[in-house]
């Protein structure tokens, strides 16, 4: 698999996909996300695997979300999303609340192929009834009544993260941030970027086997170095606080994010 | 030594709570997202000594779960972990969580980040102690706008725990789940009973003997500034710099 630009990689990205994005601390491609604004992608439908970051909140501030599937919204250390908080409070995205492991669990019940998986806990939570893909069920394995919760499973259109490096079959190296994995099994197609291309095949490396995802899940990879940007990456980079306290400033209002575009995004990735 | 912040205060209070001789000894304690608090009074108990599992979901390096975040969830599922800390934009006196927002579904007057895993962890954990800085009736409401996680359950419903502890600003409250109310344990200096009623939305049970919150000695003020504030700089550098005045140099220039 020859590597494609960020460009390209962004033209896979259709209007309206349905988008599997992870947050700060878990390698977000938020290259990809900036190329996207870039190209003024439109109605995505995010997933946060299982939160959502920097990269979420820049594509809401720049109008290319139509709903948000999450468990919460942060970016960086503790920062609220400010783009995210905005647009719930003008209503102009659907926001869909979930809990983390409900997230995961959707997503294992996708890569195994099961239509729904259980999960304890969450009853009683104002987020069930807001939920039409989960329902609660009586335990069949219980002797008495034993509510517990099933969660739909879901398949997105794309999963999209960032990596260490690829390998010409496809493969590419997350080492131990596995949710990536679940993510890229789950989604019919995974975008990926990473640092850089590699010789021979990841899968030959017993030592790094166990951090990488098959190619057979891969669609496209791009190179783009510092691709997590302002997110760290494993132990090659970390994340830039002062950075993503910039963000914070200036998307606490609209027009402080069209200067952040301007500054950061709208003119490409020379850095 | 210049004398105990308000934060370190806090930390050494978590800290007792953590340990508290009436709970089961903890052998494992997990730590989420966005909780500098929390995780300062895990390190403290750990580096003062005491034998205990410190899982730490957002540390950058030597991260503990090999299986990606839900590994958190998956331990939690099993029983493997004792202790959990949880927060909330609104926290109302039977201990229900809101973490999504104030007024109409989902927090259209004014939206919380979300609920995270507090809809699982809530249950999962035999011991959650909350924490919440800011002791307001805005905070701590009558009832919560939103709830994003029950503090009890009707009978029948699956959950190893609940709440156990509440710690604000102001002072610490013991949860009596049975009773489904707080109970003042501890007022921090400059607090009085008639200070965190009115400053409280809940009523909740409280006598007129209520201690002060212990500060916490010499000895745990420097493990706090030296070997605590180490173990927090890769992953709460803010917290760090604003607490400790540490933190401003390389982590600042390159990034968290």
């Amino acid at each position: 698999m020859a590597p494609i630009g960020l460009d390209g990689l962004a033209a896979l990205v259709p209007d309206g996909a349905h988008l599997a994005l992870p947050p700060d601390n878990s390698a977000p491609p938020s290259a990809l996300a900036r190329a996207l604004v870039r190209r003024a992608a439109r109605g995505l439908r995010l997933l946060g695997v299982p939160v959502s970051g920097y990269a979420a909140d820049l594509l809401i501030g720049a109008g290319c979300v139509a709903s948000v599937q999450t468990s919460a919204a942060m970016v960086g250390e503790a920062g609220l999303a400010p783009r995210f908080s905005a647009a719930v409070a003008a209503g102009s995205i659907s926001v869909i609340d979930a809990t983390c492991p409900a997230i995961h669990t959707a997503l294992q019940a996708a890569e195994k192929g099961v239509p729904f998986m259980p999960l304890r806990g969450v009853l009683g939570s104002d987020i069930v009834a807001h939920r039409p893909d989960w329902t609660v069920i009586d335990n069949p394995f219980a002797n008495g009544p034993d509510p517990i919760l099933l969660v739909a499973a879901v398949a997105p259109d794309i999963a999209a993260f960032h990596a260490a490096c690829a390998d010409a079959h496809g493969n590419v190296y997350v080492g131990r941030r596995r949710e990536l994995a679940t993510m890229a099994h789950a989604a019919r197609r995974a975008l990926v970027t990473v640092e850089r291309m590699v010789e021979g095949d990841l899968l030959e490396d017993e030592r790094l086997a166990p951090g990488v995802i098959s190619g057979v899940y891969i669609e496209a990879v791009a190179i783009v170095g510092r691709g997590a940007w302002p997110a760290g990456l494993l132990d090659e980079y970390s994340l830039d606080g002062a950075h993503l306290a910039e963000y914070g400033a200036l998307a606490a209002t609209g027009a402080g994010f069209r200067t952040y575009l301007e500054r950061y995004v709208l003119k490409g990735e020379a850095r | 030594m210049n004398p105990p912040a308000l934060e370190e205060r806090l930390i050494a209070a978590l800290a007792a709570l953590i340990l508290d001789p009436a709970q089961p000894p903890v052998h494992h304690v997990a730590v989420g997202a966005a909780s500098p608090l929390p995780a300062a009074a895990c390190w403290l108990v750990k580096l003062a000594g005491h034998d205990m599992r410190l899982s730490l979901l957002h540390r950058p390096r030597a991260n503990p779960f090999t299986e990606g975040t839900r590994e958190l969830f998956d331990l939690a599922g099993q029983g493997r972990i004792d202790v959990f800390f949880l927060g909330g934009g609104q926290i109302d006196g039977q201990a229900n969580l809101n973490l999504i927002g104030i007024g109409e579904w989902p927090g259209t007057t004014r939206r919380f980040p979300g609920t995270f895993g507090a809809a699982f962890m809530y249950f999962a954990v035999p011991r959650t102690i909350l924490f919440r800085l800011e002791h307001s009736r805005r905070v701590l409401v009558p009832r919560v706008d939103i709830v994003s996680a029950p503090g009890l359950s009707p009978p029948g419903v699956w959950r190893r725990g609940t709440a156990t502890a509440l710690l604000t600003g102001r002072c610490v409250f013991r949860f009596d789940a049975p009773r489904g109310r707080f109970v003042l344990a501890s007022l921090h200096p400059g607090e009085t009973l008639q200070s965190v009623r009115m400053a409280t939305g809940f009523d909740f049970d409280g006598g007129a003997d209520v201690p002060t919150t212990s500060a916490p000695d010499a000895a745990t003020v420097a493990l706090l500034r030296g070997a605590v504030c180490d173990e927090m700089l890769g992953t709460y550098p803010e917290f760090c710099r604003r607490v400790w005045g540490r933190g401003v140099g390389r982590e600042r220039a390159g990034g968290e």
